[in-house]
Parts: structure tokens; sequence; C-alpha cells
């Protein structure tokens, strides 16, 4: 493929523009990662680190495999019917693809907040609680509770609903589903956090406190969010890759990809030209 | 838009659309009306000819248990009870009641407007009453079916004598009983609490009911846990493929094989080959089990469709196992369309015949079933055999059974709305 513009390791990058000075360390990583859909090929050797700590941000136009390339990291594309992955992805330098790995336990460690919100049409206690009682987290209803708390304090949610635990999350305002959605995936303490356009059904007051809580939540989890929006991918991401026909054309730090990219269709796309 | 610069094409057009969705409304109340006005005439009918099945007439007679007729071996056992000469004491309660009929055409004629159950009836009385014998007691004791069709005026009462089953002579003395006071028309316990029995005015429903109630019992239990277990296998676990589309296109063709085939397949199966008793509600019921399986799991694979993808892609991405997706929420999503599904696949069991036909259930049974190998009869096959009889009364037994057919249904159907109300609360 032409013009590929990925650097594999942090300490080349523009790092006097990152928010933070020590150079992060790889949380996940993707090598040559290539996904089919039957005999359509969707991505195309895919290269992409994930730092730790940090917010990476893909955007890329309709269709350009961002999703796709987010699914692989959970293997939430497992049961997609014919769909194959080939290349190799880590957590922690560990393939997730090894057999070692169940894939239980590795969406315990890598959650996922989807597109709309979802929660379960369960209570708001019990939406947040789903997670630890299947992992078997905790031993008593104290310890769930306190988990139920702080999960839905860090996600911003807990003064709003701490009065109504046991109506149904369904009731809530879209915003508020969303962040109880994102309660309910750091509930189980995952390492990671996969948010695939979390606020494109959410209107923008609602989209600025969930843009708030990413900023926050990046201190404990690593996160890796697919985005429309470009504003937002600036506004709260640390790195951003573009992707483009199933390929990723550039992978840099958030400025250096809005401000100066170094591929042409990164800058046309950044600049509004295309996509 | 600008009205001003409305066409009258346009107007004339919308016009027309309008119009047309005026019309498709009232196509819909139309068809709704009719398919009300039959239910309702349906309904009416059944009724008006059912309703008298579960009155009956009966006679009063003041009977002297005579001792030496009733208890033959004189030690008032049941089995002495059981060799009493009953219709002689009949004769001569009735004789005491009309003591100027003296010929024995007339007095045969006399004995008929009691039925053959009443010497059954003195008997049972006698046996939970031992401190009867040898005394008189006025007692009340069923009519014949033609007198309970006389009384009912179900018969017409103005036809020439030739053409109707109660005599001249006959229909007197029931004018002088009713004046009497001796004869009276009360509720029909005998309807709900006997078997089968081949004298209308005998008949109940008990058996066919508990038959049904069996039959039906062991098709919920093997084509429920069959049925859903398959459905969940087949939408959240197997591979699509080919295969899949394999099972789907067989499932979808058994749905649609006429019910007498599975009764042929019962037949060769539980009777022939695996030798289960005939007429049993057992084999009855795993003959529409078989019959209920296809529908039960198309409904099921259909409810579990309809709960969106987004729940178990929350689940999953949640760590949940793929049991723990569909046990925590799919299923329960799900249940309210699998319960009706479940109910409406139950209720065709319960109104089907055919296949009961061929495993032998058609027969005439009086006993009242005890177990699921006991032999029995269900309520539609019941219902064909007394429209199948040629006596009057048994018009409105059929009648009377079909309403209980209908009460059957509609309380599995309200039982299937309140449960699904009740799952859908929880949501």
């Amino acid at each position: 493929m032409v013009g590929k513009n990925v650097n594999y390791s942090f300490e080349t990058m523009h790092l006097e523009a990152s928010k933070s000075i020590t150079p992060p360390r790889v949380k996940m990583e993707a090598k040559g990662v290539d996904v089919y859909y039957g005999d359509k090929q969707a991505l195309e050797k895919v290269d992409l680190p994930v730092p730790l700590n940090r917010v990476t941000a893909l955007i890329g136009p309709s269709g350009c495999g961002k999703s796709t390339f987010l699914k692989c990291l959970n293997r939430m594309n497992d049961t997609v019917v014919g769909c194959r992955v080939t290349g190799s992805i880590t957590l922690d330098e560990e393939d997730i693809h090894s057999p070692t790995v169940d894939v239980v336990q590795l969406r315990a460690r890598v959650g996922m907040v989807f597109q709309k919100p979802n929660p379960f049409p369960k209570s708001i206690y019990d939406n947040i609680a789903y997670g630890p009682r299947i992992h078997g987290m905790t031993r008593d209803r104290t310890e769930l509770d306190q988990i139920v708390e702080e999960s839905l304090a860090r996600a911003g949610l807990w003064n709003e609903v701490k009065e109504r635990l046991q109506e149904p999350g369904t009731s809530l305002s879209g915003g508020q589903q969303q962040r109880l959605c994102i309660a309910r995936a750091i509930a189980v303490n995952p390492e990671v956090v996969l948010m695939d356009e979390p606020c494109s059904a959410l209107d923008p007051i609602a989209t600025a406190r969930i843009e708030e809580l990413i900023d926050e939540l990046c201190n404990k989890y690593t996160i890796i969010i697919v985005t429309h929006s470009m504003q937002q991918a600036a506004r709260v991401s640390h790195y951003t890759g573009f992707f483009h026909m199933g390929e990723l054309v550039e992978y840099d730090h958030t400025e250096a990809i809005f401000t100066n990219p170094q591929q042409e269709r990164t800058k046309g796309y950044v600049t509004g030209r295309f996509g | 838009m600008n009205h001003k610069n409305e066409t009258p094409e346009q107007r004339k057009y919308l016009a027309k659309r309008h119009a047309a969705s005026r019309r498709f409304r009232w196509y819909g109340i139309m068809g709704l009306g009719i398919a009300l006005m039959t239910l309702f005439f349906l309904l009416g009918t059944m009724v008006l000819k059912g309703y008298s099945s579960f009155f009956q007439t009966q006679i009063q007679l003041t009977v002297s248990f005579d001792k030496t007729v009733i208890d033959p071996l004189g030690d008032q056992s049941a089995e002495s009870l059981a060799r009493g000469d009953y219709r002689a004491i009949l004769g001569n309660a009735l004789k005491r009641v009309f003591p100027e009929i003296k010929s024995r055409d007339d007095r045969r004629q006399l004995s008929k407007i009691l039925s053959d159950g009443a010497s059954f009836q003195l008997q049972d009385l006698l046996v939970s009453h031992p401190e009867w014998v040898s005394t008189s007691q006025t007692v009340w004791l069923i009519a014949s079916d033609n007198v309970d069709m006389w009384v009912k005026k179900v018969v017409d009462h103005d036809l020439p004598e030739s053409q109707r089953r109660i005599s001249d002579l006959q229909a007197k003395w029931l004018a002088f009983l009713e004046t009497n006071n001796q004869l009276r028309l009360r509720f029909n316990a005998m309807f709900f609490t006997s078997g089968d029995s081949r004298n209308p005015e005998m008949a109940g429903i008990l058996g066919a009911m508990k038959g049904s109630a069996l039959t039906l019992l062991i098709t919920f239990l093997v084509s429920f846990p069959l049925g859903v277990a398959s459905a969940v296998y087949l939408e959240e676990f197997a591979a699509k493929g080919r295969w899949a589309d394999f099972i789907e296109v067989n499932i979808n063709n058994l749905a649609a094989v006429p019910s007498i085939v599975f009764g042929l397949l019962g037949l060769a199966l539980y009777l022939n080959l695996m030798h289960l008793p005939r007429s049993a509600p057992l084999v009855g019921g795993l003959t529409l089990a078989m019959m209920t399986l296809p529908t039960l799991v198309i409904a099921t694979r259909a409810s579990l469709k309809s709960v969106p993808d987004p729940i178990r892609d929350g689940a999953r991405a949640l760590g949940a196992s793929p049991l723990q997706v569909v046990l925590h929420h799919v299923l329960p999503l799900a249940a309210p369309g699998m319960l009706t599904g479940t109910i409406i696949s139950m209720a065709r069991a319960l109104g089907e015949t055919a296949p009961l036909l061929m495993i032998g259930m058609v027969a005439f049974i009086m006993d009242i079933p005890g177990g699921v190998l006991d032999p029995s009869t269900v309520l539609p096959v019941q219902i064909f055999l007394w429209a199948d009889s040629p006596e009057r009364a048994f018009l409105e037994k059929t009648s009377g059974a079909t309403l209980i057919l209908l009460a059957f249904l509609i309380t599995m159907n309200a039982l299937a709305v309140y449960i699904r109300n009740r799952v859908e609360r929880r949501w």
C-alpha cells in the first residue's frame, strides 16, 4: 500500500505535543491485521499501537473499517458469520487470539460501549451489577452495592440516579442511558474501554458530558473511541488514527493529525474536502 | 408548501389519496364487524342449544325399599345390594302414583318415563344410606331422555303423536306429575361427574375432560422443553449455513403436514413399535406433541429473533458466556412471545381430533381415566361421538360439550394473557 506513515514507537512521536511528558507504554497493539467478511476484505494490514491510559480516536468516513477494527480488539467479530481476522492483536503483549486466552475473560478486560445506548431491560442497579455478578467479583451485597455506587459515580451518574436505583434503566434519558452503559462497562474493572461512536445518538449537551467523562476516565483506563466527529476526536483524544477504505492511512498525535497531517488523504479528510 | 400554487390536478389527486385511506379504514371495520357477528352467532347458538344440557328433568317418587327385593342375600353387603331388583321397586313406586293404570302395555310406557339409570341411582343411594332398607323414602330420580326433551320443550308438543317419542298418555302422566310438584328441572351434576354413556341422560363429560387434561399435560411436558431447547439452539447457537437452512425448511414443512399424518405416525411408532396402550392419554399426548413441536419451534424462534441484537452485544461485551447471554437476557425478553406461541399450539392440540382417531381414542369409554395409561377420550372426540349419536338428547350434549371445550380454551388463553402480563411487567 502506498504512503503509509505509521509510527510503531511513541518515542519518535512529537512528545512535546503530548499532554504527558513520559512516553506511554503500549497497552494493545495490532500488527498486520486483515479482516475479511466472506470474500470482501474490510481491513488491510492495519498496524496500530494503543497507548496505556490515553485516549485513542479512530476517525474516517463511513464504511472505512474503523468500527470493524474496534470490534477486533475484544473479539466481538467472533460471532459475525463469515468474518475472518488474521494478523496479531496483543493485549499486554499477549495475543488475544491465542488458545490460552478465554474470550469471556478478554471481554472482561476489554469493555465496550456501543453506538446506541443499550441498557438491559432491568433496573439501573441490575444493569451495573450484572457484570460483577457473572464474573463473581463480589462476596456479598455490600461489596456489590459499593461497586454499583463507584461505577455510577465514576460515570457521573450517581447523583442523578441514587434515589431510583430500582427503576428500569430504559426509563433514563438517552445521555443518561449512555453513561449508564459506560458505568456498566467499567463496573467489571476493565483495562481497556472501547467506545463505538458513543455520542452519535446524543444531543450536544449529553455529548459534552460524555466527553468530559472520557477525559476523567483515561486516568484509569485505556480508551479507544471511534467517532464521526473530527471535533470530538480533537477534543478528547491524545492519539488519532485515520482510516480510509479499509486501511489505516495515518496514525499520530491528535494534534499532529489535525495540524500537520503527513498524508494527502488525511489532509483532505480533516480539512473537510471529502468524507 | 404553498397552497396557492396547488394545481387542480394536485388537489384532485390529494382527494383521491384521502378517499383511498378512508375506504381502507372501512374495509377494516367491515371485516372486523363480520368476524364479530360470526363469533356472536356461533357462541349464541352454542349457548342456546347447549345450556339446557346443564339441566336435567327429575321425577319424585316414594320408594319403599323392600328388604326381600333389594337384599336377596339378606346381609346388606354391596354384593347383595347389587343383585337387588330395583326395577320392581320402581314399578311399585310408579304404581302407587298411578293406581289406575292396569294394562301391561301402559305399565311399560309408564316405566319408560324413568331413566335406565334410576335403578343405579337407587342402588347408590342404598349403599350410602344402609339404614333405608325396609323403609319408605321420597327420592328424586332421573327421567328418561325422551321425557327430558319433552319437558325442556325441545320437541314440539303439537306434533302428531306418531311423530314424537312421548305418547299422549305419557304426556298426560307428566302433566299430572308436574301439577303434583313431582317433576322438576335441576342442575345436571351428572353431566360433570360421570363418563360417557349410551343413555344421553346419564352421559357425562368428566371422562373426556380428564382425558383432555391428561393428554394436554403430556403434550406440554414433551413439546415445551423440546421445542424451546431446539429453537434456542437453532437461533442462538447453531452455525448459520446450509444445514441450518435445510433444518428450517424441514421444520416449516412439518408445521404444514396435516394432523392425521401425525396420527398415523403415532400409530406406527407408539402402538405398533413401542406397544404402548391403545386409547391412552400418554399416546395421545405424545402424538399431539409431535404435531405441535414444529409450530412451537417456529413461534419460539420468531420471539427469539425479536429480541434486539444490542442486548446480546451488551451482555457479550461484558463477558457473558453464550449460555448466560441466552439465559439472562434473551429468554426473559422472549418469554412473552414464547408463552403465546406455546398456548396457541396447546389450544390447537386441545381441539385436535384427527390424529387421536388413529390411535384409538375414539373408542366408547365409560370409565373416567385415573392416569395417563388408562383408556380415555378427549373433549373434541367426545363431541364428535355425541354428534354422531342418533338420540335427540345427544344434540344438546354435543353443544354442552362444545361450550365446555370453549370454556377450556378461554381459560387457557386468559391464563396465557395473565402470565404474559406478569412476565412483561418485569421487563
